[in-house]
């Protein structure tokens, strides 16, 4: 019998990383969508990044940032008594960064695509900035909303470079079911490497058929 | 009871101009904003409404500063109590004809007011149907009952039948009316369509790039427009029979002598 260690410590942190994501993207997306600073050409090139930079790039300065002996990491570690470098926490950190486009951009372009006349409707009608945001713009993206958690939940599930350099592989704490993956090919355990990517692809098979099943129905 | 300055650069297709207009409307008027599309109708309702600020102006409504720029002052959409009926309708999709109706009144404002407009626009059998079901024409009205749910005192209209049939029109019309007299309203309405304006409105303001050129009530501005000239009265028995020769064609009226003696 397989070690089901590693595959609930990935659907722990992508989880984890997915619900953080929520709370940062939506506000992210909506400045993106309507803002006209200069500065948002800048920060959505920043968003988009983790789409093309190698993940490895990414773990890399992450490592170098966290690592104890590092001004930043030197400090939250006096201060805070926090170490990201090989860590649960440091995973999250990083998942959310390498995760972000996923789930900006399609909220991103939920915004945008709504006729802007909804949102001054509402204005017209006394109704505040916030109260506009929950009750008009996001009920009426919810099919963007799902496309964006979702893949940001996948993606965080199929981590794998950026874990190895950041978390390592330490059971319990940082070993999640891709470098499992890596780790048992390694050592020859071909059934068990089979077994655990058997289980990924079936799960991220079955949430994507769902979202797009949804998704199709939405738009009828 | 509107009092109304504004001066602004505007950006559009065919390059830049400059908004550069005041006026002052009667309450209880009807209005027609009249010109080319491009002359900075659009723009000026959604000044009004507090969606686009002028470089300089001034907005006082029955005494009321919603806008004055030389005091940094300037009411958000919110604090200005206006009903907008958008071009486009704007309903929102997430929620049925009675939610959108819902959704713009305040907390502490009677509900009846929602009853009274379901009645007057005839929303009854709407109301549980979400927007995407209905036909342009419902959807017109559900947006026409929604702005008037806050009892705004300035109903502004951006060519809000222009997307209907004429029969369509004619019905929407007379809602417009209707809920103008009842409601006591002030209405800005930007239209193309010259029976609409002649059915609607009691004065008409004629703009092109961005300047006010003539303004006077409809019937005035469009008989000015075409070139009429009475060729010959006849008396027959009972009846007078005029002559009139409009742009070149002639066309016979049959008044009663009766009626044409009075006059």
């Amino acid at each position: 019998m397989i070690d089901w260690e590693p595959l609930l410590l990935t659907f722990r942190l992508a989880l984890v990383t997915t619900l953080i994501l929520l709370v940062i993207a939506i506000p992210l997306a909506y400045w993106l969508a309507y803002s006209r600073s200069r500065a948002k050409l800048i920060v959505e090139t920043l968003v988009g990044m983790p789409l093309v930079l190698p993940p490895t790039v990414l773990g890399f300065y992450l490592l170098i940032a966290f690592s104890p002996s590092g001004a930043f990491g030197q400090w939250l570690d006096s201060w805070f008594g926090i170490r990201l470098v090989f860590s649960f926490s440091g995973l999250v950190i990083a998942s959310v960064i390498y995760s972000l486009p996923f789930m900006v951009q399609p909220i991103q372009s939920g915004f945008a695509n709504l006729p802007a006349s909804l949102k001054e409707a509402s204005y017209v009608l006394g109704k505040s900035r916030m109260e506009t945001i929950f009750r008009v713009l996001l009920p009426n993206i919810k099919p963007a909303l799902l496309t964006g958690t979702v893949l940001a939940f996948a993606h965080t599930i199929g981590e794998f470079g950026v874990v190895l350099m950041i978390g390592g592989n330490i059971p319990g704490k940082t070993k999640v079911a891709s470098i499992t993956i890596y780790d048992e090919v390694e050592a020859l355990n071909y059934d068990a490497a089979n077994t655990y990517s058997l289980i990924l692809f079936a799960i991220t098979f079955t949430i994507l058929l769902l979202v797009y099943a949804v998704n199709k129905r939405y738009f009828k | 009871m509107l009092e109304l300055m504004l001066n602004k650069k505007l950006h559009s297709a065919g390059g830049t101009m400059r908004l550069d207009i005041s006026m002052d409307i009667k309450r209880g008027s009807f209005v027609t904003l009249y010109g080319k599309s491009g002359a900075g109708k659009t723009s000026i309702l959604r000044m009004l409404a507090g969606l686009f600020v002028p470089d300089q102006g001034k907005i006082i409504v029955d005494d009321e500063t919603w806008l004055d720029t030389q005091h940094k002052i300037n009411l958000k959409p919110q604090k200005r109590n206006v009903g907008l009926v958008f071009q486009d309708y704007a309903l929102f999709p997430n929620m049925t004809v009675l939610e959108n109706l819902e959704f713009a009144l305040s907390k502490t404002a009677d509900r009846k007011i929602i009853k009274d407009l379901i009645e007057v626009i005839e929303l009854g059998d709407l109301q549980s149907l979400k927007p995407a079901t209905l036909s342009g024409g419902q959807q017109q009205r559900v947006a026409l009952a929604r702005a008037l749910v806050r009892r705004p005192k300035l109903l502004l209209l951006d060519e809000p039948l222009s997307a209907l049939d004429s029969e369509m029109r004619q019905k929407l019309q007379e809602y417009l009316l209707k809920v103008h007299q009842e409601f006591k309203l002030t209405t800005i309405l930007v239209s193309h369509d010259v029976p609409e304006i002649l059915r609607l409105s009691d004065y008409l303001i004629q703009l092109e790039k961005g300047l006010i050129i003539r303004q006077e009530t409809p019937a005035r501005f469009f008989t000015k427009q075409t070139n009429a000239k009475l060729l010959s009265v006849e008396r027959l028995k009972e009846n007078y029979n005029l002559s009139i020769l409009i742009n070149g064609q002639v066309v016979q009226l049959n008044i009663p002598s009766i009626e044409f003696e009075e006059e």
